[in-house]
């Protein structure tokens, strides 16, 4: 009895319990683990699911000045290991957010950074403006990376100049550190990613979702009502994680990661790449409890590992 | 908490439809009529997203789900055996709305194919509110009316139709509906099923100025409010809009909906 008794605490001892936060900069994480825009709703769907005082931060649903109405509907597609989605960004608009959701959402202790969108340079500008004057938010990301809003998948992400102008615009007016987030379909994202931080970005995510299409053989119909839309889950992330990996390489601020990661492990292999802190998306489609469920992976492959400090683990590729 | 490992604990098969009654005592007592479930079908990649069932029925601890095979998820739930276990989100959305001016009055409920499902448990439930329940139940084939049998049993006033005359009225459910209205008082009509069905319903129901409900399909991709995929355009406050079905559906009424 008394044997055993001993047994658990000495082994318990052995154990310590890993440090999960990491350092933005510009905004210390709890946890490296950060909901993904679009795939978290206004932040308030989860609540049945989880406590979203325990995640590294989330993002908001894609937010315009002015209400949108998005695209019409079949907006979502199946493929293999991934989804289709071409929503288009339906959504409140910043002045219903603020008055109806930010109250709701600031209890949170957790940081809330907004994404933020816009049909040209002046909207973008504006939302910040407007959001710049309400308590409770912890960083903008810029949105210049959607696929499912202009024809042909056109967004500023994809041109250095465009990048450069609109970063340079909102950063300008933001009174918070700004995350310019980047689309991958472009032939060099390092080059999009130097762009955005030298018209003074705080930080970049990476990546928004691939332009892509489905077709049904039986009827010979798009998947999509809208034709195309961007590609995410598992599918994407062997090319996003290489994407990571490129532009933490060539810039000198932190990059959030992102692209497929549906675990601990999956969420690890983008620190590894040299992702400061990862955002999950479709995973929480699957399961609602993902974003808790890949911290507690996070915190076991440290503790089995005996590493004390996560962030040691950013940028530790073997090569 | 709304999410459960489930265990599957009977299995009936009749070709390609399937009921399964599954434990799960917490969704049994939260549930209501005309509410679904996502079921994530394997822990593997593909299929990825859950997909969407009716609850068919609640008895006891237990629930019950109907459905047809009809693609992978499908046919990888459909090869589930006894005691392997679920992974169910549920109850969720809104179910049928059921008004104290329904009691002591008939109600007729309408089933094309698969869309069976969801009406069995309201047939239940209005049956002890009491109401008279007609139900009319239409397929392709007499394969296609696998719960004919049950809803006999059931002792529910049972009006059956196939496309091509294999049993009962030879024609659509919508056209079965019409024909025998004449001879039916409802005070509400409530349907599920394909979206043409549907919408001759609404439009016949309308004529006569009797209410009637739909529960709503779509592409749904979380059923939890969260990626805006499961849109259909409703009509709110003399605008048309368009409204998340997992949320604020997938019952509408037949005013609100704007059928494309
Ligand atoms: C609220 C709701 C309740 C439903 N209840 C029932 C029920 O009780 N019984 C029943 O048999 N069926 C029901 N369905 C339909 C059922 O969800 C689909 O048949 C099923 O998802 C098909 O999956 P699959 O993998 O077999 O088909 P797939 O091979 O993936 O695709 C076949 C077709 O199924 C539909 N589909 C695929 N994935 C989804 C999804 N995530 N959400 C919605 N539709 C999808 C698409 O239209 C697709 O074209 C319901 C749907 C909704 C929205
Ligand atoms: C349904 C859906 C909606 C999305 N909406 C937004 C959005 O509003 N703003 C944005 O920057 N990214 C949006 N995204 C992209 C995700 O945030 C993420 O970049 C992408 O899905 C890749 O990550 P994942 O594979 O983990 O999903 C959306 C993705 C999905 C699937
Ligand atoms: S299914 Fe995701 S919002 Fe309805």
């Amino acid at each position: 009895m008394k044997k055993d008794l001993c047994f658990g605490p000495k082994k318990l001892y052995g154990l310590k319990m890993a440090d999960l936060s990491v350092d933005l900069g510009f905004l210390q994480l709890q946890n490296p683990v950060i909901a993904a825009s679009g795939t978290f709703g206004y932040g308030l769907e989860f609540s049945p699911y989880l406590d979203p005082n325990n995640l590294g931060g989330f993002v908001v649903k894609g937010l315009y000045f002015y209400p949108r109405e998005g695209n019409p509907p079949p907006r979502l597609g199946e493929t293999p290991c991934g989804i289709l989605n071409s929503i288009g960004l339906q959504g409140i608009g910043v002045k219903k957010f603020v008055r109806e959701i930010l109250p709701q959402i600031r209890k949170y202790q957790t940081p809330i950074i907004i994404n933020v969108c816009g049909e040209e340079d002046q909207e973008y500008v504006s939302v910040v403006e407007f959001l710049n004057q309400h308590p409770g938010i912890s960083a903008y990301e810029l949105n210049i990376s959607c696929p499912n809003v202009k024809k042909n998948g056109r967004c500023p992400a994809l041109d250095p100049q465009d990048t450069f102008s609109i970063v340079r615009a909102v950063k300008k007016v933001s009174s918070l550190p700004l995350i310019t987030k980047l689309s991958p379909n472009v032939t060099d994202i390092v080059e999009i990613a130097l762009s955005a931080q030298q018209a003074g970005t705080d930080a970049l995510s990476l990546v928004n979702t691939f332009l892509a299409m489905d077709v049904d053989p039986q009827t010979r119909k798009p998947t999509l009502a809208n034709i195309y839309g961007g590609l995410s889950g598992p599918a994407i992330k062997p090319i996003a994680l290489r994407m990571v990996h490129q532009v933490a390489q060539n810039v000198g601020i932190p990059v959030i990661g992102m692209g497929g990661i549906m675990s601990g492990e999956d969420a690890l292999e983008y620190l590894i790449a040299g992702a400061r802190a990862v955002e999950v998306g479709t995973a929480n489609f699957v399961d609602p409890e993902s974003t808790v469920k890949i911290i507690n992976q996070m915190k076991k492959y440290c503790e089995q590992k005996g590493i004390p400090r996560i962030e040691s683990v950013v940028g530790s590729l073997k090569i | 908490m709304k999410d459960s490992q489930a265990e599957i604990i009977h299995k009936q098969t009749w070709n390609e439809y399937i009921l399964l009654e599954i434990y799960s005592p917490r969704i049994s007592s939260q549930s209501q009529p005309g509410q679904f479930l996502m079921i994530r079908i394997n822990p593997q990649l593909h299929p990825l997203l859950r997909r969407p069932f009716s609850i068919h029925s609640t008895k006891g601890s237990r629930i019950e789900i109907f459905f047809q095979n009809s693609g992978l998820g499908t046919s990888l739930l459909s090869r589930k055996k006894i005691h392997d276990q679920l992974d169910i989100i549920g109850p969720l959305g809104k179910g049928f709305f059921l008004d104290n001016s329904l009691r002591e009055k008939e109600v007729v409920l309408i089933g094309g194919g698969r869309g069976i499902a969801p009406l069995f448990f309201l047939a239940q439930s209005l049956r002890t509110f009491p109401c008279g329940v007609k139900i009319f139940y239409g397929g392709k084939t007499h394969k296609d009316l696998p719960l004919k049998d049950r809803l006999e049993e059931k002792r529910f006033d049972l009006y059956c139709s196939t496309d091509d005359g294999s049993y009962g009225y030879k024609g659509y459910v919508s056209e079965l509906f019409e024909a025998t209205f004449p001879s039916l008082n409802p005070k509400a009509v409530f349907a599920c099923g394909p979206e043409e069905m549907m919408k001759k319903i609404s439009h016949l129901t309308q004529q006569q100025k009797i209410p009637a409900q739909f529960s709503l399909e779509s592409m749904m991709g979380c059923g939890i409010g969260a990626c805006w995929g499961c849109v259909k355009r409703i009509k709110k406050k003399g605008s048309e809009e368009w409204i998340k079905i997992c949320e604020e559906g997938p019952v509408f009424r037949s005013e609100e909906i704007v059928w494309s």
